[in-house]
């Protein structure tokens, strides 16, 4: 599978994850700041966004979805479509809501989000685990080329 | 449908009792309480008339005054018209979180009856709890009687509620001397109170889910300043807003309230300056001193003690000679704060008058026509020396050998 469908951007016009959360940008004076500091998660009419992927969602400037805290992580999962049984196990678990799922099929991880805790991998029923921590510069090829064997059971 | 409440043109009722009416006639939609004395039939009867239906309503018992501060501000960013009470401790308990919902800009309206802050454990009437809001960013009016209890807390929601204030508001009365004093109110009708305070319009609501938003944003260095100083300029903002609802209450009811009262002012040498109740002692001292003994004594009473009326405090006192005012809270080691406020107004005035503090009253001590009228004369004294004679921070109606701080260094 190619590094960049581990790193997932689900549609070309998916605004997740474009600028850094940093002190210092975008400044304003007192007089533009929102009343009472409430932010709008949508530009636009959200009526029913529910029901939208989140590719689908118009997120505002003020979402975290569009925002990045991939620097945040010194560890990442890395997924192994070979292995993975797709049990959702890892998406109901997330915390960050960082594992992408569409039709109940586990397609990859939302990297701007996802802060490396490590739940996706200890819940992974497989054998071996098909979500493994790697060291963040680790690169993909080869945290998969040194996938664990499965284990055999213990007598 | 709410059932129909008999109301009688003159009614007597005490100053909770007359709070609670107004939180019926606004038709507030949520009262998340934890009742504390004095201030607990406020809360108490919103549940009756909800539980009798009086009022479509809710109330939300909660575990302490934290959450109960905490169910206003859910419900109030839900959209709904939110209101409970509360004095001394739960006030203090409800600190924190008055400061998010002045930081949200949510419009609860908070009636406090005033009472001590232990300890020692008192359940009486001084300003602790409301001196500990004072930098909360709420607006804070101030009650005297039961009328005005009930009264300012109608205004208080229009206040809060307009869209160019959008603020929580406190409506103060004092512990017992107000709450617990039945008094002849005239109430308006129900249609007339309802109609004055109108339909609660939103702002933000997140129960509106073409518009999702967030409330509690966290913010460091780079944007908290921006959003206290918009806050702050919103509460400094509300002030011709405040005199616009009050003018029109006065249109509707013939009872007219100023953010400062003047009483015997207008060719007074010495002044009271208080808040509360005293304000009442302090008239009666006043008028008995002018026919009695011609002094020429007049009462400044604060009605809005947060936003800081500093332009009307100094109009108000601008030919006065001498001044005394009043801090019914124990200042813990400077200048009473109500002292230095007024002091720092009248400091840029023309003719810089002379400014002694009083503390009194802590824990419901009462605070007697005789000794206003012994304070009157203090100031008359000073003005014949010239310079204050007395020390300029003094206690009123305290046991003991006489207690004071520092001296005027002018005259």
């Amino acid at each position: 599978m190619s590094v960049e469908a581990h790193d997932l951007k689900l549609l070309a016009n998916d605004n997740r994850g474009l600028s850094e959360l940093e002190n210092g940008t975008g400044l304003v004076g007192w007089h533009e700041v929102t009343q009472g500091s409430i932010l709008p998660s949508f530009d636009g009419d959200a009526t029913g966004i529910a029901h939208k992927k989140s590719e689908e969602r118009t997120y505002s400037g003020y979402n975290s979805y569009t925002a990045t805290v991939a620097s945040w992580r010194v560890e990442k999962p890395v997924y192994n479509r070979d292995i993975c049984i797709d049990c959702q196990n890892c998406w109901v678990w997330c915390p960050d809501t960082s594992i992408l799922s569409r039709d109940k099929q586990m397609i990859g991880i939302d990297y701007d989000h996802c802060k490396g805790c490590g739940v996706c991998v200890e819940v992974c029923p497989t054998n071996p685990k098909s979500l493994l921590m790697f060291v963040e510069s680790t690169p993909f090829e080869d945290a998969l080329s040194t996938w664990p064997e499965k284990k055999k059971k213990e007598k | 449908m709410a059932e129909k409440y008999d109301l009688q043109e003159r009614e007597v009722w005490d100053g909770n009792f007359a709070a609670s009416q107004a939180l019926r006639q606004a038709q507030v939609d949520v009262v998340a309480a934890y009742p504390i004395t004095p201030s607990t039939p406020i809360v108490e009867n919103y549940g009756s008339y909800v539980a009798n239906g009086y009022i479509d309503g809710e109330f939300v018992m909660v575990e302490s005054e934290h959450a109960a501060m905490s169910g206003c501000i859910g419900a109030s960013a839900s959209g709904g018209r939110v209101s409970t009470a509360t004095s001394s401790q739960g006030f203090a308990l409800m600190a924190e979180v008055l400061y998010q919902a002045s930081g949200m800009r949510l419009p609860i309206v908070l009636n406090v009856v005033n009472r001590a802050l232990a300890s020692p454990l008192n359940v009486r009437g001084d300003h602790a709890d409301m001196y500990l809001g004072r930098d909360s960013g709420w607006i804070q009016l101030g009650s005297f009687n039961a009328q005005e209890a009930y009264d300012l807390a109608l205004c208080a929601f229009r206040i809060g509620e307009h869209h160019d204030v959008r603020l929580p508001v406190m409506v103060h009365q004092d512990g017992f001397i107000t709450s617990h004093t039945a008094q002849n109110v005239y109430p308006l009708t129900d249609e007339a109170a309802y109609k004055f305070v109108g339909e609660f319009k939103g702002v933000d609501d997140m129960l509106d889910f073409s518009r999702p938003v967030t409330y509690g944003a966290q913010t460091e260095e780079d944007w908290h300043f921006e959003h206290k100083a918009k806050q702050h300029k919103a509460l400094m903002d509300s002030r011709p807003i405040i005199d616009q609802v009050l003018a029109e209450f006065k249109e509707l009811t013939g009872r007219e309230y100023k953010r400062v009262e003047s009483y015997n002012m207008e060719d007074a040498d010495v002044a009271i300056v208080a808040l509360g109740t005293t304000v009442e002692t302090a008239r009666v001292a006043a008028e008995q001193l002018r026919k009695d003994e011609g002094i020429k004594a007049g009462v400044v009473a604060i009605r809005c003690f947060r936003p800081f009326p500093f332009d009307e405090v100094r109009e108000a006192l601008a030919n006065t000679k001498s001044i005394a005012v009043t801090d019914r809270s124990s200042p813990g080691g400077a200048m009473g704060a109500f002292f230095n406020e007024v002091t720092a107004a009248m400091y840029t005035s023309e003719n810089r008058p002379m400014v002694t503090g009083f503390v009194y009253g802590l824990g419901g001590r009462d605070f007697s026509i005789d000794e206003a009228k012994r304070i009157y004369k203090e100031q008359m004294a000073h003005i014949e020396a010239g310079h204050i004679t007395t020390q300029i921070q003094q206690f009123s109606g305290l046991r003991g050998p006489k207690l004071g701080f520092f001296e005027t260094k002018r005259g």
